[in-house]
């Protein structure tokens, strides 16, 4: 923040300021025939713009399987209407950034449900073969993909241990100016990246909270006062697959 | 010293007009279907979010596998100095451009955002071995298109040998690096296992060589201009200890993964539980593009037979592209194991074989690309001299006219 000089500052201020008599809703402006300009509302935001991801960081999730409960698929739709993403009717190509998982044990019967989204691996397989380098790793542990420059190739989708990852197979409506996507691009859970750059958690596991399930837990692994790393530090937590040494961001407990 | 071998450039022959209208007919209905699936997006193809490689990367890797592999006839003159072989070493080196062209039309053509494509070419992340097939592929054209070049401008004898040479590294690097796009997916089952890149080495001379020799005999039968008998068959038994290379792999690569608990789940799939799959596997690759071949190209007492080459090669082909079907649609369709020994179900097909039907588009895109490939050879057979005007034994093999005293 001591970085940005005043001049910048000004400008920032005076654009804020600009977006917010534009009024609710998209600033566009046609330049020409075809190329139309694109400025979308900023509210304060808890990251200048033009500040640097922290890369002390590293955001991560915990998931208390006990206190998942079968027949509740909140954090599921608090995502689809955070993100824009929808079941269509046609589970095997519409996209799923978060799903719920039913395991169950066939010798004992036992089961357990609970969410599975983008694991946010420190070493994400997505990223070691994505061709183009548009699946990346934010300096705060957050796996993105860069829809401007991924081509479509889904070679990320083979590489995921976890099925987080889905291919936008049909043009889109009505996207989400936070959440863009793009048809023929590879999408995933973005851990509400957007919420978390002003200093908001994930809309999952907001709601989670809000239903009184508090399976969730958000927060920064790296931090040792934060609330999700005295957990990670008191119980045993798991990492799915954690035979490949991909070092998750989101973790399970009771799992 | 003998004579320099004459070469001849072709522009008719029975059917010639037929096979260029045929071809083209092909290509537009590929790029007929490429232009829907581009409009539509892949839902109006068979690939869902489980299956994200489907019939067009069977066609393009099939394509890619066997360029470095049309590219034996050549190597063998250059490298290991076969005389017989060097006068077909044009035609290989041009047929192998023409495959990997058509494979990597068809590749570009099925992604996302095939409008990305100057992307694909300018931004890289070096750690991706996709990323590296990129560079192997254009490094691949670039070297064999040298080499052409070389066999047929005048003064240029000294440098056929050294990029005969490295033509010939650098294609075994690019089928290595085509096995590795699979054998490095760690995450899944079916594949994370270094034998790919040897298996795919294998499956790259033996499907190029039999594309070869269909390419050349069908050239040399519709010119009137015959491929020896002798030739063929000499040809042809190559093909077969290639062929036999592939089963060898195989072996040890399904042995491999029944000896770990880890992958016994998938490969009791594709050998026994795996409807499609498990027919496949036995009937196409085992039986159809490789026991097969096998006997009618090793059975004692059976003499030499060009017209068995010809089977022999038709049926490799088809069970090559029996055996990558397996490979790829196959190897998605047993469920990703996230927690072993347990039942997984979700609403995102966790835990499901996945079904796959191919569309007529992607069948139209792939076929497309094999005649792309096709084409090209066509036209360069037109504008170049690539094919010797005789291709009887005679005239190919030094030793055949002493021999046959």
């Amino acid at each position: 923040m001591s970085n940005i000089s005043l001049k910048d500052q000004y400008i920032n201020k005076t654009r804020r300021d600009f977006l917010k008599k534009a009024g609710a809703g998209v600033t566009t402006a046609m330049l020409a025939s075809g190329i139309t300009l694109m400025a979308y509302p900023d509210p304060a935001l808890a990251r200048e713009p033009n500040e640097g991801v922290d890369p002390t960081k590293r955001w991560g999730l915990l998931i208390d399987v006990n206190k998942c409960t079968e027949d509740c698929n909140e954090c599921v739709t608090a995502c689809s209407q955070e993100n824009g993403w929808k079941l269509d009717g046609n589970p095997a190509v519409d996209s799923q950034w978060i799903r719920k998982l039913k395991i169950k044990n066939p010798k004992t019967g036992f089961e357990q449900t609970f969410p599975v989204m983008c694991q946010h691996c420190a070493n994400p397989p997505c990223v070691d073969v994505c061709p183009t380098g548009a699946s990346f790793k934010r300096a705060d542990g957050i796996v993105l993909v860069d829809k401007h420059i991924c081509i479509g190739c889904r070679y990320c989708m083979m590489a995921c241990p976890y099925k987080a990852r889905s291919f936008v197979h049909e043009p889109l409506e009505d996207q989400k100016s936070h959440a863009p996507r793009g048809k023929g691009t590879v999408e995933s859970c973005t851990l509400c990246v957007h919420r978390v750059d002003r200093g908001d958690q994930p809309a999952c596991v907001d709601r989670c909270a809000t239903k009184g399930h508090g399976a969730l837990m958000f927060g920064d692994l790296n931090d040792p006062k934060s609330e999700i790393a005295k957990t990670l530090a008191t119980y045993a937590t798991k990492q799915i697959r954690a035979d490949l040494g991909l070092d998750t961001g989101v973790r399970y407990q009771n799992l | 010293m003998a004579l320099p071998i004459a070469y001849s450039s072709i522009n008719s022959g029975k059917g010639f007009y037929a096979t260029l209208a045929l071809l083209a007919g092909f290509i537009a209905a590929g790029a007929a279907a490429f232009l829907y699936v581009e409009h539509h997006g892949h839902v109006v193809t068979g690939m869902t979010n489980q299956i994200v490689w489907g019939l067009p990367h069977v066609f393009a890797i099939f394509l890619i596998v066997a360029a470095s592999g049309a590219l034996n006839v050549a190597s063998i003159g250059s490298v290991f100095n076969k005389k017989a072989y060097k006068p077909l070493s044009r035609i290989s080196g041009v047929l192998a451009l023409a495959l990997l062209a058509g494979g990597l039309a068809v590749l570009l053509l099925d992604l996302g955002r095939p409008d990305r494509m100057i992307v694909a070419i300018t931004t890289y992340n070096f750690k991706s071995i996709f990323a590296w097939n990129i560079i192997l592929y254009s490094g691949f054209m670039a070297i064999v298109g040298a080499y052409v070049y070389m066999q047929m401008a005048k003064g240029m004898e000294k440098y056929k040998r050294p990029l005969g040479i490295l033509a010939f590294i650098w294609r075994l690097a690019l089928t290595t690096g085509t096995g590795s796009i699979f054998g490095w997916l760690v995450a899944r089952q079916g594949y994370d296992a270094a034998i790919m890149a040897p298996l795919f080495i294998a499956m790259s001379l033996s499907f190029g060589m039999a594309a070869f020799i269909l390419v050349v005999k069908y050239t040399g039968k519709a010119t009137g201009n015959l491929l020896g008998s002798k030739m063929t068959w000499r040809m042809g038994r190559l093909m077969g200890i290639m062929a036999a290379a592939v089963l060898y792999f195989t072996t040890v690569r399904n042995l491999g993964n029944l000896y770990a608990a880890e992958h016994a789940g998938v490969e009791e799939f594709i050998l026994f539980s795996g409807n499609i799959f498990t027919k496949l596997f036995w009937f196409g690759q085992i039986l159809i593009g490789g026991v097969l071949p096998l006997v009618l190209l090793f059975a004692p007492n059976k003499g030499e037979s060009s017209s068995r080459v010809t089977l022999a090669s038709v049926l490799i082909i088809i069970g090559g592209f029996a055996q990558l079907y397996v490979i790829i649609v196959g190897g998605q369709a047993y469920p990703l194991v996230m927690f072993p020994g347990m039942e997984v179900s979700s609403s995102f097909q966790d835990g499901v074989v996945a079904s796959y039907m191919p569309s007529i588009y992607e069948a139209a895109l792939g076929l497309g690309g094999v005649a792309i490939s096709l084409l090209i050879v066509v036209f360069a057979m037109m504008a170049f001299k690539l094919l010797p005007r005789d291709m009887s034994d005679a005239a190919l093999d030094p030793h055949h006219a002493v021999k046959a005293k």
